[in-house]
């Protein structure tokens, strides 16, 4: 993360705390977490808790795209869980005509991509085309796809065929290099995010559209295939999320990615992207998200406060992170 | 002679290192109209607001009926009577006009509110203005002199002594800007202070009693209206003596550019036919409300529309803005704060937006963005105090600068300028005039709508006039003038519309 902060241009002293707030923060969170547990610090906890917040880090890298276009996105939890289950069905289903081998995985993984895309297509032709509110439209679309994975699983839980488990195990649990592949694909998609966020014109054209619609369109950006590319870009990192997901637990329910949205929208404004629009920036959100993950972490392995009061401890840092962002943005 | 009411004596002010106000002295007498005048970043919104309470000034002082007084903030200028109406209105759009004349100070029977004395007493402050609107009108649908005039009442209700007024005239046609000097004379009357600034001279020379100029914060010069000429006025806004405003105009070519054939923009424009030739200069006059803004939109594909438009020769694509501006066919929208510039982002964002993809080769090449930022900033004079500002914090006339840089930058063969001055200082005009002169000698055309009939007529070698709808007919070379202009755009509907 040190290479994020340097490569930003020199800027002037009063914009420091905006540019290098997250960074601050996650360094303040890994000290405590240090003081108080001396394995907090070790390579295995650090990967393990890496690894766990690449599902909610990839979609937040989306979603800070759909975010500083002046969008949101409520469904991608429940989309999550509806291609996880999509995806297991398709597979199982194959496995008598494929057998249970590498294949199949390629195939289970095209279709989370593809029902991924397809539903964030859904909110974006909507939402770009047709013209509803973000909040409405995804608000509708997070109740279609959790109501429909429930009625898939009929209530219950879908489960991954065994022996494809077996397969399909290494895509969570190994790696190379030492880092699983989890962390790996985070890593990548990040990077492609960052990239693309600062330097392309789809970066700016999304930040222009974000900060005033009306001027985009006057300066013939295309307003409605951008923003529409926002939810589909989304939706298929939901299904390189879920790609991830699946081999960990073997499984889809109704429960699945419960509060990922709002988990993800917090990593995107802790980052310092800006809720209504205009401003974002992908680095941000992924020390966001890493921060909120290491808070889970260190309530888990220190004793003083319950890991109960982990939804608090977050709520707090959101809220906390928008007050300072706001009072370092007044000061110039 | 009568004690001013709010006085500022010796007023600085600094933002940063930045010393935009230099020991200004202004006082408002009650009964007296004080215009302030300046060109833009003359420090006139800087005084203005230090008046009215949204800014304390760095140094010198300000005296409220001979006491010197410091306002923390505009409310307590406000409950001394000092009021300021700003150029940007402070309405809710989705309030009714007695809901916002009443907005903060609404009056109460018991715990509830009393609509029937609030609408009451909007209609009188209403009719007091000679504006007999409804007060239960959402603001949103209620045109912008109307606004104005709310404006005016609430300031009214609030028992303003002392009304300063930012351009109040900007956004109003001649019609309805003598509806607004009327009010001010009658306001007058009645014992108000009023400040007013207008970049409009002939206005400042009807309505003002006394004359304020300032010059890069300096005070140059304070004198009673009667001793000055707005030639005058414009000299010492200058600080030089101003030759013609207008470039000599020269007749374009005869190869015709861009042909328009019976456009219709619904709800707006019928059947709308014009030509433009090479390296002319075509004017669009015509009163607020004909549809001009409407048919350009129209012809660059912002706006849905039947009908043809050609350029070369070739049919444009209908609804893109893209194929329009990649026919080499741009637009300059006349509503620069909320269509033309991101305000919150920086100078060189701003500039390549349209023009994005020559700078890109997948990466945007940033190193690129910011020769052309240099090259904007010399070619068209943009006086930026620091190149990483944000648009929004650059004057009118330099924000116009630069949405002109960033509208060239894509090249164009065929520009279409709408209202390319308002609210821009004197100085900024003239430089303007002469970047349309140097267009349209290089070979591009150019189309120029404007409501202001002396640029229409400095500027243009022909001139096409819209009454409510259509186009009225039009003029060329000694035909065009105002009473012509006037004539057409007026004139009977049946007898003009018959040939569109």
């Amino acid at each position: 993360m040190t290479d994020a902060s340097t490569s930003t241009p020199p800027r002037r002293m009063r914009l420091n705390f905006h540019v290098f707030g997250p960074l601050l923060a996650m360094v303040a969170v890994m000290v405590i977490g240090a003081s108080l547990n001396l394995s907090f610090l070790s390579p295995e906890n650090l990967t393990n808790v890496a690894a766990r917040s690449a599902f909610i880090g990839i979609i937040a890298v989306g979603m800070t795209f759909v975010i500083t276009a002046g969008g949101i996105d409520l469904s991608v939890g429940a989309m999550a869980a509806f291609v996880a289950g999509v995806m297991i069905m398709v597979m199982n289903a194959l496995v008598p005509v494929m057998g249970a081998g590498v294949p199949l995985i390629m195939v289970g993984m095209a279709t989370a991509l593809l029902v991924g895309g397809a539903a964030g297509m859904l909110n974006g032709v909507l939402i770009a085309k047709v013209r509803i509110e973000a909040f409405i439209v995804t608000l509708g679309s997070m109740g279609i796809y959790r109501s429909l994975v429930t009625w898939l699983a009929d209530g219950g839980t879908l489960s991954l065929d065994f022996t494809l488990r077996g397969v399909y195990r290494p895509v969570y649990y190994e790696g190379i290099l030492g880092l699983s592949w989890p962390i790996i694909v985070f890593a990548i998609v990040a990077i492609l995010g960052e990239l693309a966020m600062r330097h392309t014109a789809y970066g700016r054209h999304c930040a222009a559209i974000g900060a005033n619609e009306q001027v985009a369109v006057y300066s013939a950006v295309k307003v409605a295939r951008v923003r529409m590319a926002t939810y589909v870009v989304l939706g298929m990192l939901v299904g390189l999320a879920t790609i991830m997901y699946v081999p960990r637990l073997g499984s889809a329910s109704g429960n699945t990615g419960v509060l990922w949205e709002l988990e993800a929208i917090a990593a995107v404004i802790i980052g310092g992207t800006v809720l209504k629009g205009g401003f974002g920036r992908v680095w941000g959100t992924v020390i966001g998200v890493l921060i909120l993950s290491l808070i889970g972490n260190i309530l888990n392995l220190a004793s003083i406060v319950s890991p109960y009061l982990n939804g608090a401890i977050q709520g707090v840092i959101v809220i906390l992170a928008v007050v300072l962002q706001r009072e370092s943005k007044s000061a110039d | 002679m009568t004690v001013p009411i709010l006085s500022a004596k010796e007023v600085s002010r600094s933002f940063g290192p930045i010393q935009v106000l230099f020991d200004v002295d202004f006082d408002l007498r009650p009964g007296e109209v004080h215009a302030l005048i300046g060109e833009n970043g003359a420090g006139k919104s800087t005084m203005m607001k230090i008046l009215g309470g949204y800014l304390a000034p760095s140094g010198g002082s300000l005296w409220l009926d001979g006491a010197a007084v410091s306002f923390a903030d505009h409310r307590q200028a406000e409950a001394a009577g000092v009021i300021m109406i700003h150029q940007e209105f402070n309405l809710a759009l989705q309030l009714t006009v007695e809901q916002n004349i009443f907005l903060g100070r609404e009056l109460m029977r018991g715990p509830f509110l009393d609509h029937a004395a609030m609408q009451a007493e909007s209609r009188r402050q209403l009719e007091a203005l000679n504006c007999p609107l409804d007060p239960r009108l959402r603001i949103s649908d209620i045109s912008v002199p109307n606004r104005q005039m709310v404006e005016i009442a609430r300031a009214m209700g609030r028992n303003a002594r002392v009304l300063i007024m930012d351009e109040p005239t900007a956004v109003l046609t001649g019609r309805e800007t003598e509806i607004l000097l009327d009010q001010i004379d009658r306001l007058r009357a009645s014992g108000t202070a009023i400040l007013y600034t207008s970049h409009k001279l002939d206005e400042i020379a009807r309505i003002a009693d006394r004359i304020t100029v300032l010059r890069d914060g300096h005070l140059v010069t304070n004198a009673s209206a009667a001793d000055l000429t707005p030639d005058q006025m414009a000299e010492a806004m200058v600080g030089r003596e101003l030759s013609d405003l207008f470039p000599a105009k020269r007749e374009g070519q005869a190869e015709t550019v861009l042909e328009v054939e019976n456009l219709t923009v619904p709800g707006h424009v019928r059947g709308a036919s014009f030509t433009l030739r090479r390296g002319e200069v075509l004017g669009f006059a015509g009163l607020v409300g004909a549809g001009r803004t409407e048919l350009m939109e129209g012809v660059v594909g912002l706006r849905k529309t039947t009908g043809t438009v050609r350029i070369m020769g070739k049919t444009l694509a209908p609804g893109s803005v893209l194929a329009a501006c990649k026919a080499g066919l741009v637009y300059l929208t006349e509503d620069r704060k909320d269509k033309g510039l991101l305000l919150g982002k920086s100078l060189r964002e701003n500039l390549t937006l349209l023009a994005l993809d020559r700078f890109t080769n997948i990466r945007i090449d940033t190193a690129a963005e910011d020769r052309a930022l240099t090259q904007a900033i010399s070619d068209f004079d943009i006086r930026a105090g620091d190149r990483g500002m944000n648009a929004g914090n650059l004057s009118g006339g330099n924000q116009q600068k630069l949405l002109l840089a960033k509208t060239m930058l894509a090249e164009p063969d065929i520009v279409i300028i709408d209202e390319p001055t308002r609210g821009i200082d004197i100085g900024t005009k003239q430089q303007i005039y002469q970047f349309i002169r140097q267009l349209a000698d290089s070979g591009k055309s150019v189309i120029v709508v404007s409501s202001e009939l002396p640029e229409v007529i400095g500027i243009a070698t022909r001139v096409v006039v819209m009454g409510r709808g259509f186009i009225a007919g039009e003029l060329e070379g000694n035909a065009i003038t105002e009473t012509a202009i006037l004539r057409l755009a007026m004139g009977t509907q049946d007898q003009e519309a018959a040939p569109a």
